[in-house]
């Protein structure tokens, strides 16, 4: 897979007179990665954001053994990316010391920037100066303070008994402002997170998010494992969206090594990661008619996704589609009478669908719950950079089917949904039109499928080299960076979830909300809290 | 001595009955969902459970959160007996007076919302203070509506309006018929269903009667839920006494008992089938429009009021 170098950012930059450094063990060369001195972090991503480019991620890493004569100068590397609707995702770099580092902050251009910084603050005990909040974020009050757990001299066997001390919450001053705690452990059988809601009567003033209560030490678990170790493991961040994850990592490992898989296992992950879409959809309007009480939908719905479930274990070994994708390929292939049954059913549960959207459509009593309520207007998704549905019902627009164009969506033309109002009729209004979509985009799919070999062979690259990847799984989009080691084995790992970023959305779409329609919203929004805390 | 005894008996009917007509709502609702449901006995099932189990008392529990289980439920049980389901004229039949009737679930109510704020979480607050405004504006209307009636019997006494409408030839009155929709709509509200509040629902912020309840376990749990599903058959059978109170026996004899048990059963189910319905087509109601619902079957039962004064009084 030979790309054209993409130097449009790099040029930009230059005319705005930041020096940037192409980094060669950096792939693929479309997603470049550049260097750039730390004084001039700041000013890039300011002139980044002019240039109306979207924040992807800012993460850390620290020097890998081929930095060896380097690590002894600068043990770590901040990165960021941005990406452009039309000139793809580019990267910067810049070394950082490794005793007592510090990095200015990008919150003030970019305001998902902030958690992600103080993730990079506690997991490095880099010192983001600048910062609008310096507060803990992932690193908990019973952690030690000194701790920095994704450093090489982390020892995670040690326990801490670090007494739990407050989080400073987002407080008022005022008597009539009252507090509700919520979570982390729910009524329901949800996954953790906590609430802190600020109301005055039942309208919502604030709400805050404390999530990290499903911390796994993903991004330290990856560190050591070869290739085919870790997509097991990649496709274990959130539960929901394994295949878009898997993906994302093994595209990510691919573009390292250099390899193309075969078209045949690209269309076959397309199939898969599209009724992963339909699949998740279909359960989450349930899931939202049920929150407003309207439990035919979701009966209806459930009943609908225990079907492709099924299918999937049938066809496909997994009721989630777990360990389906292995770096250069897929482990699992389909014949023509599976391709046959797999179009049928797809078309029959979107026309069911198409049935139950037009009883909800008719129907006052729901229609009349989600109609208007949690709005985010379009000024606020972008500036947030929502992705996925939250962000296509608000007016931003992003997807990676379309932007990268990765095969196999290359050679299939993708119709995004653009909803414009924001509110939690459009999310859902965005997803009954995504379903329809994937429907399509599975048939046709299918009818590309021609006779080929399923995998590449794959042999991974040289130490020192990464791979960046972004993938549109159904929340939105996936970002993957990682670096080899010797031995083909994964050195450091990074990737974000979209919910890393949509979970602000939520946190501004139920202010002026009143409290019980909190669930509804949080609902159409779903952000996985696996897949933010990794 | 054999009317106290079907007193009783009548009044212990409807306390064991509740449960099943808790289920027979559950699997009515299942059925339209196309689900299997767990059966008409799950809620009793759930409460042998619960009676099974110990008690989780918060450490900040007063003797308010652990009195008012009892008190829900004796209050409960008290309304219910009052309510005649089968015999029109019972011994109680002085007591069967409808003021008293609000009066007695008021009382259960104080006591839940009481307990819903003894133990100072945010949820049992929340819960309190929703029920108590829904109440502060379905009381008077459940009055107004049940008064419509009162106006031709002359009384607010159950048996005494009972009787009234059985005596009177059958004629399409229009006031009862706004009484009658007042009522059921107060009746969802009182009894917490859907569109008012979700009884089923795991999501602690919209919940209104689940959140008072929210820190109760064990045989508290229990009796607390035993408590609202007898309010159900209260409501139920309260609606069925004043608006169709035929086939209900006037004496005690065996025959005419079993008659209305009959009567009683079949029109209970038709009621309750009729809740399945509703519960199933309908989405909860925003909270702020939950006030404009239930001031709507106050208008209804007003406009009841004065239909009987316009149209009704000379006959």
């Amino acid at each position: 897979m030979k790309h054209l170098a993409n130097s449009w950012f790099a040029e930009r930059l230059g005319d705005r007179g930041i020096r940037t450094t192409y980094l060669e063990d950096h792939h693929p060369a479309h997603m470049p990665c550049l260097e750039i001195m730390r004084l001039e972090w700041a000013h890039a991503a300011e002139e980044a954001r002019r240039m109306d480019m979207r924040l992807v991620a800012v993460w850390a890493a620290e020097a890998g053994a081929h930095d060896q004569d380097q690590a002894a100068r600068h043990g770590l590397y901040a990165y960021v990316c941005f990406a452009h609707p039309e000139h793809r995702h580019a990267m910067l770099r810049t070394p950082l010391p490794a005793d007592a580092p510090e990095l200015p902050s990008i919150t003030a251009h970019y305001i998902a920037a902030c958690r992600m910084e103080r993730h990079m603050q506690d997991m490095f005990g880099i010192r983001i100066k600048g910062i609008p909040d310096a507060r803990a974020w992932i690193k908990h009050e019973h952690w030690p303070q000194a701790a920095q757990p994704l450093r090489d001299d982390f020892d995670g066997m040690q326990c801490s008994d670090t007494p739990a001390a407050d989080y400073p919450w987002v407080q008022s001053g005022s008597a009539g402002v009252y507090e509700i705690p919520v979570g982390p452990v729910h009524a329901g059988i949800i996954e953790p997170g906590h609430f802190r809601f600020l109301a005055v009567g039942e309208q919502i003033l604030n709400m805050e998010e404390r999530l990290g209560y499903v911390h796994k030490g993903i991004e330290r678990a990856m560190q050591g494992r070869s290739a085919e170790e870790g997509v097991r493991l990649a496709a274990r961040v959130s539960g929901d969206s394994s295949i878009a994850h898997a993906w994302a990592f093994a595209q990510a490992c691919e573009y390292a090594a250099d390899i193309t898989p075969p078209r045949r296992a690209s269309l076959l992950r397309g199939i898969l990661c599209e009724r992963e879409r339909m699949a998740n959809h279909i359960g989450d309007i349930g899931a939202i008619c049920n929150d407003a009480a309207f439990a035919f939908m979701h009966g209806q719905m459930q009943r609908l996704r225990e079907i492709m479930a099924r299918t999937h274990g049938r066809l496909f070994g997994h009721r989630l589609l777990f360990d389906t994708i292995i770096p250069g390929g897929v482990c699992v292939d389909l014949n023509a009478e599976q391709a046959g049954e797999l179009r049928t059913e797809t078309q029959d549960i979107a026309a069911e669908v198409e049935h139950l959207r037009s009883i909800y459509a008719d129907h006052p009593s729901i229609q009349q719950r989600v109609i208007g309520s949690g709005t985010v207007s379009e000024k606020d998704a972008r500036d947030l950079g929502l992705l996925g549905y939250a962000g296509r019902a608000s007016g931003h627009y992003p997807d990676e089917r379309i932007e990268e164009a990765y095969p196999p969506y290359d050679r299939l033309s993708v119709k995004v949904p653009q909803g414009q109002l924001g509110d939690v009729a459009t999310r859902v209004w965005v997803r009954f039109e995504e379903i329809a979509e994937s429907a399509r985009l599975i048939v046709a799919m299918i009818k590309q499928l021609e006779a080929d070999a399923i995998c590449a062979h794959w042999q991974p690259p040289e130490a020192g080299v990464s791979g960046f990847s972004a993938i549109e799984g159904w929340r939105g989009e996936i970002a993957v960076w990682l670096r080899f080691a010797e031995d083909g084995r994964i050195d450091r790992y990074y990737v974000r979830d979209p919910s890393v970023i949509n979970w602000l959305g939520l946190e501004l779409a139920v202010r002026q909300v009143p409290v019980p329609d909190f669930p509804l919203n949080n609902k159409s929004f779903n952000c996985s809290y696996a897949g933010h805390d990794v | 001595m054999k009317a106290v005894l079907f007193q009783l008996l009548q009044a212990l009917l409807l306390v064991v009955l509740a449960p099943l007509a808790a289920g027979f709502v559950a699997t009515c609702k299942a059925r339209l969902q196309n689900r299997r449901g767990a059966g008409l006995l799950q809620p009793w099932r759930n409460l042998r459970k619960l009676f099974g189990k110990e008690v989780v008392l918060a450490a900040h529990a007063s003797w308010i959160f652990r009195v008012a289980p009892y008190v829900v439920f004796t209050a409960t049980v008290m309304a219910a007996s009052v309510v005649p389901a089968l015999l029109v004229s019972t011994p109680l039949s002085l007591t069967a007076d409808v003021i008293a009737l609000v009066a007695l679930l008021a009382l259960a109510r104080f006591f839940l919302a009481l307990a819903g704020m003894d133990i100072g979480t945010a949820f049992g607050g929340m819960g309190a203070s929703r029920e108590m405004t829904f109440s502060a504006l379905a009381e008077p209307a459940m009055l107004m509506s049940v008064f419509v009636l009162s106006l031709g019997a002359h009384s607010t006494n159950l048996t005494t309006m009972i009787s009234h409408t059985l005596d009177t030839p059958l004629v399409l009155q229009p006031s009862i018929a706004f009484a009658l929709v007042a009522m059921l709509m107060i009746a969802l509200a009182e009894n917490g269903r859907i569109p008012v509040d979700n009884p089923t629902t795991h999501l602690e912020l919209t919940m209104v009667h689940e959140a008072m309840i929210l820190e109760y376990s064990g045989r508290h749990l229990a009796l607390m839920e035993w408590a609202a599903m007898i309010k159900l058959l209260l409501f139920a059978t309260l609606i069925l006494d004043l608006f169709f109170p035929w086939g209900m026996a006037t004496d005690a004899g065996l025959m005419a008992m079993l008659l209305a048990l009959l009567c009683w059963l079949l029109k209970l189910a038709v009621l309750l089938l009729l809740l399945a319905v509703c519960e199933t087509s309908l989405a909860k109601l925003r909270l702020f429009e939950v006030p404009e619902f239930l001031s709507t079957a106050f208008v209804l039962a007003f406009l009841g009021l004065l239909i009987h004064y316009m149209l009704e009084v000379s006959l």
